[in-house]
């Protein structure tokens, strides 16, 4: 891997993103690696735009600021795309996940993308619906980070869901969670 | 076997609290230092700790309550952030003038008006002189470290004063980051058992706390807590070589990072030292000697070991979050200047406020104040001597 990789998150309030950068956090720390997890923290409402981060290095992470030039962006909630520009500050060489039952050749051209730039979408809300009955995309798309960053493998990633959720919910949320993640690594589609 | 773990300051603060498992907590909610009792009470719910919560009505109460407690005899703790810890101020004196070994998580805050939640030393700085040992925190490792510390240091029998320890408000208390736990029984040789020093309870030995000292006295007592803060610094060292065997991990009164060779330099508090670490990498890189202090002890001030190690620069900028409205430069500044007065040869030193309220301090900000400061080392000459930075105009 590279010696830092730095994801930005795109969501609403209410919908798990903060939760989704600590549990991806938390199952990179496997191998020695250095973490970070952080929101930006604004009013909090339900349903606000909201920004997360993570860092995950090979080296000792010093800095504290918020990251302005993400090599992964991920968009939790597809609506944010007409407000807010989610890919400011994204090198030519980013990946960008967006959450959404469109084709990614469709959401590619929306996002302007440069042809080095991969971007890949995920019916994340739908496999929430299915595999949570709640739509609460945050399980999905961390099973999509770990595919497509190739920071960690997918038993890693549910090893942690069933770690971070275990704690505060029933054995069927959790093995709801455990599906919506298995099936975000499966079927996410690049364009 | 230590742990390794990924989770907030405030995660690590109240960890460390349950290690300790103090006799009495007495608290009162404020963000961000909410979450650390949070999570303390549930530790105190689900019988992990054998603590007395008191759960107060205000800030005041909090501090009183820790008074009381701990002049009882006990081993206590508290946490609090800006206004709350306003609303102390007067019990800080009370706590400090009176012996107290009360042990005090500041999560750093802006203080209102206007009202804001986010990451600021204006807090702490205003308590500054008020007689309590400050630590100050980088990550949620040192603050977890510091805690731990803090009650062998506060708890030292030539000492018995009350300590803060000092993190930054949401920028730490708030992000998950990778640290270390110590064990539970580790932590627990390392603090021992708490020693009492004329405890109220001990009915076959009765004392009187806070009574009345006039012109007869009062100005020897106060000499007398100005003798025990000069005593502090060897305590601080000594336990953080106690601490060193016990996690590997290195303290002093102050961090240096590429110093000893260094022509320009930053000081700079708690997180932003860390970005500005890597700042200082990108001009060393570049061939510049660059290098930075990062005070850690910052009560008492340890003025002449951080004069002793500025000395040799040619110009130092201190970063301040926080202003001291019409003391001209930030507290941090005038407590580094006081440092380095004392020497003919000194540094050329500037001051830059930045980060009030939680404004973001980047690698640029730390990057553009040390291309000005190898200016100012080759020249000699001074354009602005104080400026807020990351600011609009």
């Amino acid at each position: 891997m590279a010696e830092m990789v730095e994801i930005r998150w795109h969501g609403r309030g209410g919908q798990g993103t903060v939760t989704a950068a600590k549990v991806f956090a938390d199952a990179c720390l496997s191998g020695g690696r250095h973490v970070q997890a952080f929101p930006e923290y604004g009013p909090e409402r339900s349903g606000a735009p909201l920004r997360a981060y993570n860092r995950v290095s090979s080296k000792e992470l010093r800095m504290h600021c918020p990251v302005l030039r993400p090599g992964i962006v991920a968009v939790v909630d597809a609506t944010l795309l007409d407000s807010i520009n989610v890919m400011e500050g994204a090198p030519d060489d980013a990946v960008i996940v967006v959450n959404s039952a469109k084709d990614p050749k469709e959401i590619r051209e929306k996002l302007k993308a440069k042809p080095t730039q991969k971007v890949f979408t995920i019916d994340a809300t739908r496999i929430a619906l299915e595999c949570i009955g709640r739509p609460l995309p945050n399980s999905p798309m961390v099973g999509v980070l770990a595919k497509v960053s190739g920071l960690i493998s997918l038993d890693q990633i549910l090893e942690d869901v069933k770690k971070s959720f275990g704690k505060k919910f029933s054995q069927k949320i959790i093995d709801g969670n455990l599906e919506a993640a298995r099936k975000g690594y499966g079927e996410v589609r690049e364009g | 076997m230590a742990r390794v773990v990924a989770v907030t300051g405030n995660e690590a603060v109240a960890e460390a609290m349950r290690q300790v498992n103090p006799d009495v907590c007495a608290a009162y909610p404020i963000t961000p230092a909410t979450d650390i009792m949070q999570r303390f009470t549930g530790f105190v719910s689900n019988g992990k700790v054998k603590t007395e919560m008191v759960l107060v009505e205000s800030e005041h109460s909090a501090m009183s309550a820790c008074v009381g407690a701990s002049a009882a005899g006990g081993r206590v703790a508290t946490a609090t952030s800006s206004q709350g810890l306003a609303l102390m101020w007067e019990e800080l004196f009370i706590a400090s003038g009176t012996r107290l070994p009360i042990i005090m998580t500041l999560v750093n805050r802006a203080l209102s008006a206007p009202l804001n939640i986010h990451g600021d030393h204006s807090d702490g700085m205003g308590a500054r002189d008020c007689g309590w040992i400050q630590l100050w925190s980088e990550n949620a490792q040192e603050a977890y470290d510091n805690m731990i510390q803090s009650f062998r240091i506060a708890e030292h029998m030539d000492i018995r004063m009350p300590a803060m320890v000092c993190l930054d408000g949401f920028i730490i208390s708030h992000s998950i980051e990778r640290m270390e736990y110590l064990d539970d029984a580790v932590v627990k040789n390392f603090i021992g058992e708490f020693k009492q020093l004329n405890p109220l309870l001990d009915i076959e030995h009765p004392v009187s706390y806070g009574p009345l000292i006039l012109t007869d006295l009062y100005m020897e007592y106060r000499r007398a807590h100005a003798e025990v803060m000069s005593k502090v610094s060897q305590v601080v060292l000594d336990v953080a070589q106690d601490f060193e065997k016990i996690s590997g991990r290195k303290y002093g009164l102050f961090e240096t990072y590429r110093l000893d060779d260094a022509e320009i330099g930053l000081v700079i508090l708690n997180s932003a030292a860390g970005t500005s670490k890597d700042a200082v990498d990108v001009f060393r890189d570049k061939g510049i000697k660059a290098g930075l202090l990062k005070p850690r002890l910052y009560r008492p001030f340890p003025y002449e070991e951080i004069g002793e190690a500025l000395k040799h620069l040619k110009a130092v900028c201190v970063l301040d979050r926080a202003d001291a409205f019409g003391a001209s430069y930030g507290p941090l500044f005038m407590d580094i200047a006081s440092g380095i007065y004392p020497y003919k040869d000194r540094p050329l030193l500037i001051n830059k406020i930045y980060g009030l309220g939680g404004r973001d301090y980047m690698p640029e900000h730390a990057e553009l104040v040390l291309a000005e400061l190898a200016e100012v080392a080759k020249t000699g000459r001074v354009k602005t001597f104080k400026e807020y930075i990351g600011v609009r105009e």
